[in-house]
């Protein structure tokens, strides 16, 4: 059954207050390539607020369920 | 036996006026759905959805014509644009609530078909955007498929499935609860910060996990519960109960939101048919689950009440193995008799094998991982800390639905993230219901008898007969049935409602 291809990932004791863990970073499985998301970079800048801060300061939201 | 169930996906969109941060999000909201809704000819006002859902008819069954029903006032149709309320012709509900705009997509049966309307509910409200700005340049409103402000506010995507009602409830909260603990490994939009205000900088797997607070209650807004009791079936009560899920997030991978679905109903039909592998019960789950959508790495332990301590794949290892074998024994397949479960199936196995080599190589499928590995590549290109104001607009901006806004759009039209519903099809269900529930006659009357529609609801439509004082309510509590199959031949040949009434009677003899 697929469950014996599982690959046991490093393990870490759960601790909701620990400092958050570094991100992985891909390797060489990865689907999509660096010179791909590169590209995507440059479309990116060009739609992203120009102003951040401000942006994300005023970006408040009434709470829903 | 496999993936099948009605089910459907509802989602509170984030409103915002740019420019003006004092516009009241309300009032907002009811421009959203008023201007779209005029667009369609639809009918706004507070008639139009038919609020009596505890009406007399609880034990009727199918089709049998109500007796004339409804209070007038209730069918005026105030123009407060803060109660817009509209029923699509593609059997979605579409309105305010609370401060947000909400499309509730029609009912479905299989994971893909989800996907599909979800992704209409996207283009709706792309619509309306596009109504309301003219002028993209120089945009009045802005709408986004996320499920926080990241400064304490929190706002649902909620799912539903129908559930026999002869099911305990003690046991899907216990046999549930671990499942959603680990399921946001795949199920997660990803989030710049941690902590409902965001008070740590970072990033983690959900918008959603730091607002659940308690195991179980009632609760939608405060003290959200990781299982919702919310008893309300739309449906024969005697017969269903709609299980209400309010802890995922919205999903813009489609991948990631079939496999969402897809897994939750197996493993509802494993708790149905009393099919589950012992007990999973764990220890904490509140605070496991923020454990676990607080590392990317996927290596926090779960401990489970037994004391076995399990990462969150190898969890959701043992409900794919339970399903498989569940599947094997129901269906002679371990992968499920049919297409549909047979895609969830070999989706869930691809993904959680790619997440415990390597979580990155998901970033085709997973919204987390996308989201993620786009952040990573621009600290990398820029050296960005997660406390740059760039990286927190980058994530709201991910999930703006204006395509020349949208950073996930951008992404998609690159080509780096797998589709399941092309563009067309998704084009096709703003319009189009499904066909396989009550959603089709729903939908079909909207397209086809718009004038005469005086209310709609989840489990009834109300019709004005030209020439009759009365109204007449036809009730919908079986959500199976009104499928195509079943009304489309008399939808065909009633030009109008009369004959509608006159043949569905007659039909039902």
């Amino acid at each position: 059954m697929a469950s014996q291809e599982q690959s046991r990932p490093q393990r870490r004791e759960g601790d909701p207050d620990a400092p958050p863990p570094e991100v992985p970073v891909g390797g060489a499985q990865t689907q999509v390539s660096n010179a791909d998301i590169d590209s995507v970079l440059d479309e990116i800048d060009e739609v992203l607020e120009v102003n951040a801060e401000e942006f994300v300061r005023s970006f408040v939201q009434k709470g829903g369920q | 036996m496999g993936v099948q169930r009605v089910m459907g996906v509802e989602t509170e969109y984030g409103v915002a006026a740019p420019g003006d941060p004092t516009a009241n999000p309300m009032w907002l909201s009811g421009q959203v759905v008023t201007a779209y809704a005029r667009a369609k000819g639809l009918l706004t006002g507070r008639g139009a959805w038919d609020y009596a859902d505890e009406a007399p008819l609880r034990d009727a069954r199918g089709w049998e014509l109500g007796r004339a029903w409804a209070d007038p006032s209730q069918l005026t149709d105030i123009d407060d644009p803060t109660m817009a309320n509209v029923v699509l012709t593609n059997g979605a509900r579409f309105y305010v609530d609370h401060a947000h705009p909400e499309y509730s997509g029609p009912e479905v049966t299989t994971p893909r078909a989800v996907v599909a309307w979800d992704r209409a509910g996207d283009l709706v409200m792309q619509e309306a955007a596009r109504l309301l700005n003219p002028d993209p340049a120089r945009p009045t409103v802005a709408l986004y498929k996320n499920n926080t402000d990241g400064k304490g506010a929190s706002y649902g995507t909620h799912e539903n499935y129908l559930m026999r009602r002869e099911t305990p409830f003690h046991d899907i909260i216990r046999h549930l609860t671990p499942f959603f603990v680990a399921r946001q490994v795949i199920a997660g939009a990803g989030r710049v910060g941690i902590g409902q205000d965001s008070r740590v900088a970072g990033y983690q797997l959900t918008q959603r996990a730091d607002f659940f607070e308690t195991e179980v209650g009632l609760e939608t807004t405060l003290k959200r519960p990781i299982i919702n009791t919310r008893d309300e079936p739309h449906a024969s009560a005697d017969l269903y109960r709609r299980l209400h899920v309010i802890i995922g997030d919205a999903n813009q991978c489609d991948v990631a939101n079939l496999l969402k679905v897809g897994t939750t109903s197996l493993v509802l039909a494993l708790i149905e048919d009393r099919a589950m592998p012992g007990d999973l019960t764990v220890l904490n789950p509140v605070s496991t689950l923020h454990a676990i959508s607080h590392d990317p790495t996927l290596r926090t332990l779960i401990t489970l009440r037994d004391g076995r301590k399990l990462t969150a794949l190898e969890l959701l290892w043992i409900y794919h193995d339970a399903c498989a074998a569940y599947l094997q024994e129901r269906a002679g397949d371990p992968l499920g008799g049919d297409a549909d479960t047979r895609e969830v199936m070999t989706l869930w196995a691809d993904v959680l094998t790619r997440l415990g080599s390597d979580p990155m190589s998901c970033a085709r499928e997973l919204d987390w991982v996308a989201k993620l590995r786009l952040l990573q590549a621009y600290r990398d290109r820029d050296g960005l800390a997660w406390t740059e104001p760039r990286l927190a607009a980058l994530d709201i901006q991910w999930s703006d639905i204006r395509p020349n806004k949208s950073v996930f759009a951008k992404l998609r039209a690159a080509g780096q993230v797998t589709e399941l519903v092309g563009a067309a099809e998704a084009q096709a269900a703003v319009t189009t219901p499904p066909e396989d529930t009550r959603a089709w006659f729903r939908g079909q009357c909207l397209s086809r008898y718009a004038a005469n529609v005086v209310s709609a609801s989840w489990d009834s439509v109300i019709f004005e007969v030209p020439g009759q004082t009365s109204l007449q309510r036809i009730p919908m509590l079986e959500p199976l049935r009104g499928t195509r199959a079943q009304v489309g031949e008399v939808l065909e040949r009633s030009p109008d409602v009369a004959t509608l009434l006159r043949e569905l009677i007659r039909s039902g003899d």
